[in-house]
């Protein structure tokens, strides 16, 4: 405990005390099964605006699942299905005539490993804003030089916009993929253990970002990293599978609370390295 | 050897030796059997590799005497006569081809799309299953069925019925290949698509098939070698014409005026030759310069089939090369 608390100590100030906020999204019950296996048992989690939510828990507990849950990722598999409610801006994005392609849009993703597509580094940015009839090349540009500026990687990659992305470092495709997440000018964006496959150097960089970005987007990060919820969120859910092997989320709190006060037993065990 | 070791062998015998092993001998033996057996299987490759070798040399020995600017350019002139050329089977061949890929690859394409995607629903299964069917189908029935659905009902022999049949040759091909391909495009890819909202066709169209394209147009390319050295689908589709000149039936079209589609139906519509159905009925012809004729046409068949699969190769192999 010790120890932990030495860390947290460099935890910036700003970030660990979040001011009172709007709540962008919010899920009530929300269960996702496979069949008739349920992954996912009654999430009750509001996310901020504006701020950097965290998901963390031992692997296998649905964190991944849950996040894929919010921009409905799981209508491509299927017998997938989710129940119980998921609001953005109170809107129900589960309810009938919701287009998926506008909550794609709205709330971008970026996954565990970077995936540019085998094309140039602007055309992986143009694809986005092209989806939605944008055409012209001097807005393109515009965008593409927005979104790369947004995501750190202009200034070293403004001469080669032309090249494929795969030449590009795993850190530089990373955060070429959360420049393309936000070339559709999303709302939330979900991120899916974005430093996973990363070095350190390539970490911090994209945890750097992830702090510019909260202020104009609103972050759900999952992360296997203890430390990285730590450092970089407001908020912290901590969830755990349950005996029947369904996900539960058992305590969500500002992340200062759950790494110093935990209410739970489990997630005392789960931060301060006892488990997991 | 480690305390466990030692404690382990007193208490049972140890069935294997310990240590070392010194012998001479047993060193001798073992390096004679491993050079006998790797000499017989460097024997048998060599053996296997002998019919390519033999046929591939053969062919361009008896053929390449025959073969010359003629050949290539001038129609089939009369036996006694002599002289001439198979102009004639290698624009039927061409326009046969073409009209095969044009049915083979999109539907060939969307196909391998639907068993990519939908594997296991009722329809993908039956698709895949038909296509490796197909696949083993004896090419002679193909030419058979494309007899019966169209020669027939059209009264007449043509390069379109020939086309169809060399298309169903191709499909089965492309859709194997592309289907493999399809699905080793990473599953991160489509997300990534599927993730800032693009529908399912335009992430299949953009994303996918770029991604897939350098194995798919392999696919495609070992597709056209194989139909191109086929001959029996095209004994009952074609009929053979010696006269088959696409320079000739565009020119008095246009001389009695018909419109480019006019002139276009008359070229898929009428009978026309092959290069393979030219060889197999020369290779049977009393005359020897028709018999030298086929040989030059097998050599023109071999080194343009041999010609695609080295090229695919070489392609393949670059590209893996730039992946890894």
């Amino acid at each position: 405990m010790m120890q932990m608390q030495a860390k947290l100590d460099t935890i910036p100030a700003a970030l660990s005390v979040a001011p009172a906020s709007i709540v962008k999204m919010q899920a009530e019950k929300l269960s996702v099964y496979y069949g008739a296996f349920r992954a996912i048992a009654e999430v009750t989690l509001p996310i901020h605006d504006r701020h950097i939510t965290a998901i963390i828990g031992p692997s296998g507990c649905g964190k991944s699942t849950l996040l894929r849950a919010f921009n409905r990722m799981h209508d491509l598999i299927p017998n997938a299905r989710v129940e119980g409610k998921l609001t953005l801006d109170g809107e129900p994005l589960y309810g009938p005539g919701i287009d998926v392609v506008d909550v794609r849009r709205r709330i971008g993703m970026v996954f565990q490993r970077p995936n540019p597509f085998p094309k140039s580094i602007y055309d992986n940015l143009a694809y986005g804003p092209r989806l939605y009839g944008v055409n012209k090349k001097a807005t393109l540009d515009d965008l593409v030089e927005k979104s790369l500026r947004g995501a750190a990687l202009w200034d070293e990659v403004r001469d080669k916009l032309h090249q494929s992305a795969l030449a590009l470092s795993g850190g530089q495709q990373q955060r070429l993929c959360i420049a393309r997440a936000l070339t559709v000018e999303p709302e939330v964006v979900l991120m899916d253990e974005p430093c996973s496959a990363l070095d350190p150097v390539a970490t911090i960089k994209i945890e750097d970002l992830m702090r510019e970005l909260r202020n104009n987007y609103t972050i759900v990060i999952v992360t296997h990293n203890m430390q990285q919820a730590a450092r970089v969120s407001d908020y912290t859910a901590m969830m755990m599978m349950r005996p029947d092997r369904a996900g539960e989320m058992i305590e969500f709190d500002l992340t200062r609370t759950i790494f110093t006060n935990p209410q739970d037993k489990r997630t005392e065990d789960y931060v301060t390295g006892r488990f997991g | 050897m480690s305390a466990v070791g030692q404690s382990a062998s007193r208490a049972a015998q140890p069935i294997l030796p310990r240590g070392l092993i010194k012998t001479k001998n047993r060193h001798h033996t073992r390096r004679i059997t491993n050079l006998a057996m790797l000499g017989m299987t460097a024997a048998f490759t060599l053996f296997a590799a002998i019919p390519l070798i033999w046929v591939t040399v053969y062919t361009v020995m008896t053929g390449a005497k025959y073969i010359n600017v003629e050949f290539f350019t001038e129609l089939p002139a009369s036996v006694l006569q002599g002289g001439g050329g198979v102009s004639n089977a290698i624009a039927g061949t061409i326009i046969i081809t073409l009209i095969a890929m044009t049915i083979s690859i999109p539907l060939g394409i969307l196909a391998a799309y639907y068993v990519a995607e939908k594997p296991n629903t009722r329809l993908g299964l039956v698709v895949r299953f038909a296509t490796d069917v197909l696949a083993g189908v004896p090419s002679i029935i193909i030419g058979l069925f494309a007899y019966g659905i169209l020669v027939k009902p059209l009264g007449t022999f043509s390069a379109l019925a020939g086309g169809v049949a060399i298309s169903i040759i191709m499909l089965p091909t492309i859709v194997r290949s592309t289907e493999e391909m399809l699905k080793l495009v990473p599953r991160a890819l489509r997300e990534g698509s599927l993730a800032l909202g693009a529908p399912d066709w335009r992430t299949s169209l953009v994303v996918l098939l770029p991604a897939a394209l350098a194995g798919v147009v392999t696919g495609i390319m070992l597709a056209i070698a194989r139909g191109v050295g086929e001959t029996a689908p095209l004994l009952f589709t074609i009929l053979g014409n010696d006269h088959y000149s696409v320079r000739q039936i565009v020119q008095s079209g246009v001389e009695s005026g018909m419109t480019p589609i006019q002139i276009l139906r008359e070229l898929v519509l009428s009978p026309t030759d092959a290069l393979t159905l030219t060889m197999y009925r020369y290779s049977q012809d009393p005359f020897p310069e028709r018999v030298q004729q086929a040989w030059a046409i097998a050599l023109v068949v071999m080194v343009f089939v041999l010609g695609v699969n080295i090229l695919t190769r070489a392609l393949t192999a670059r590209r893996l090369a730039g992946r890894s």
